[in-house]
């Protein structure tokens, strides 16, 4: 039992890092390929959290009492890097946005035959 | 208890993580995506990382939902059933994900406190910066102090994916007509979006000034109050909040705050101190130290606020010219 | 000792309305009554958590923390209940009821 609590927080993030790929490497359309993306990128954040996190401890925050915090450095880093997801993802959003005026379709299929014609 | 909570929220955040695989309506998906920010918020909750928890909240499922949401108005809900097989990158992500298992078994285990990642310095953050910054809240002396150059980098690509998305899509041009578009029908929703905005706002600013003894700072209080404007921009419609928050103004506010965080790094440099050294700010150290970060998560602040409502605006108006054709 | 029995009442009658309004979602027959059934989440359920949350503080600024997200959650989760079920009402959604009266009306 002790096994799987030790492990259960890696196998997941792994499951959801392979189920954002899946999306990814599979799907047709952009946006779908998108929230694959930001599967991937989540089960990346879990990740971090996962290895600062100490058993029997606080959150980082000085408070009376507490003598055991979690590692406050993974959450900097994801803190930072959840804001900078959304400011690339709209990127991509815009990319696709103008991928759609330009082709008149999302679907990757249909814009590289487009393109195969040129 | 913890874990059983931990085990509990991981399995339905991998269910909705396969439901999000094998639906087709592009909406749905975006509706879950949301579902499934919302739960990885709640497990960074229980891991102890409350303003992570807090940030992605705000981002993932607010921000994020909403630009989903545009961008689905404008290339539509349906994805077309796909042609090719999915054999080989099944294949490729069972593979992929087998060693990857494999790999998990020679991490340290989970809440260990003597995994190497809890070793190296993050001892010394929680045992000097109270003493060294002065703030109860770890997570912004690190942010904003001990790693303050790292952070300039991140609000700068904030601003820079601004300038992108804003050179793809293009700021709404502000009209002088006051053509009430939005909701016309939801007068409840209208009313109570009037109560809610200004309470929002001052939530911002709590969170903003707040953040150095509680969850919170630039980054959560600047998508806040751009969400507040968003709010406003989806009840009242773009034409009106465009002229409450003008875009020429978000372009100057959005440069403006990365320039104020680098100006402190410079004014660092002209006391006499390294570049982002607060030290040197004031005659006592903790007093310059909070000087340094007042100023910095203000600039944060201003130019996430900038940055994600000048993405919003951007969207907006593709799908109001959409709209119009 | 009796606020602690008072509080663990209202969390658990909470957790009980959760429950309903979460069977409610999935064995309601169509869009307006599920609304229904989450809505009893967003209102009552939240109102007898939080509640029963303020009973085991104590009584200082975490309360009046609480007491403030119990008045924004009275404002915004039932006007999200309302603009989501009008919405669907203007897009032409109809009741059960009315789908019946249609059908009869075309069968007499």
């Amino acid at each position: 039992m002790s096994f799987i609590v030790d492990y259960y927080n890696y196998w997941i993030v792994v499951f959801l890092m392979m189920a954002g790929f899946y999306i990814v490497i599979s799907a047709n359309n952009l946006v779908k390929k998108v929230v694959g993306l930001n599967i991937f990128q989540t089960s990346v954040f879990i990740m971090y959290i996962s290895i600062g996190k100490v058993s029997g401890g606080s959150a980082p925050i000085l408070a009376d009492g507490i003598t055991s915090y979690s590692n406050p450095l993974p959450h900097v880093l994801i803190l930072t890097a959840i804001v900078v997801g959304v400011a690339t993802t709209a990127v991509g959003l815009a990319l696709i946005v103008r991928i759609k005026r330009a082709y008149g379709t999302v679907e990757e299929n249909e814009f590289k035959d487009k393109d195969a014609l040129i | 208890m913890a874990e059983l909570i931990d085990l509990v929220l991981l399995g339905m955040l991998a269910i909705t993580a396969l439901r999000i695989i094998f639906l087709k309506d592009l909406f749905a998906v975006v509706m879950l995506f949301g579902i499934y920010s919302f739960l990885s918020a709640l497990i960074f909750v229980n891991l102890d990382a409350v303003d992570v928890a807090f940030t992605e909240a705000a981002v993932g499922a607010g921000i994020a939902t909403v630009l989903m949401l545009g961008t689905l108005a404008l290339t539509g809900r349906k994805e077309k059933a796909n042609s090719h097989t999915a054999l080989l990158p099944l294949l490729v992500v069972i593979v992929t994900g087998a060693a990857l298992i494999y790999g998990t078994l020679d991490m340290p285990p989970f809440g260990d406190p003597e995994n190497p990642a809890n070793q190296h310095v993050a001892p010394r953050y929680i045992e000097e910066s109270p003493q060294e910054v002065g703030l109860p809240n770890m997570v912004t002396s690190v942010l904003a102090s001990y790693r303050a150059f790292d952070t300039l980098g991140e609000t700068a690509v904030v601003f820079a994916a601004a300038i992108g998305v804003l050179s793809l899509l293009g700021l709404p041009k502000q009209s002088q007509a006051t053509i009430e578009s939005g909701l016309k029908s939801h007068l409840v929703l209208r009313v109570v979006a009037k109560l809610i905005i200004p309470l929002i706002l001052v939530f911002a600013l709590y969170v903003q000034f707040h953040g150095d003894y509680g969850p919170g700072g630039g980054f959560q209080a600047g998508v806040i109050a751009a969400a507040a404007i968003i709010l406003y921009a989806l009840v009242f419609g773009l034409p009106l909040a465009t002229q409450v928050i003008q875009p020429k103004l978000l372009k100057i506010l959005a440069s403006m705050g990365v320039l104020i965080y680098a100006a402190t790094g410079v004014a660092g440099l002209f006391f006499g101190g390294n570049f982002l050294d607060y030290n040197v700010l004031a005659s006592d150290p903790v007093a310059g130290q909070h000087i340094g970060i007042i100023v910095i998560e203000f600039g944060i602040g201003v130019t996430v606020f900038a940055a994600i409502l000048s993405i919003f605006y951007g969207f907006a108006s593709q799908a109001e010219r959409a709209n119009i054709q | 000792m009796i606020l602690e029995t008072l509080s663990t009442i209202l969390l658990i009658s909470g957790a009980f309305f959760s429950l309903t309004g979460a069977i409610g979602l999935f064995k309601f027959p169509d869009f307006f009554t599920r609304v229904h059934a989450a809505s009893v989440t967003d209102s009552i359920a939240t109102i007898l958590i939080i509640s029963g949350l303020i009973l085991r503080t104590d009584f200082d600024l975490v309360a009046i923390k609480l007491l403030f997200i119990l008045v924004f959650l009275l404002l915004t989760s039932p006007t999200a209940s309302h603009a989501l079920a009008k919405s669907a009402r203007h897009g032409g959604l109809l009741t059960l009821a009315e789908i019946r009266d249609t059908q009869n009306k075309d069968n007499g």
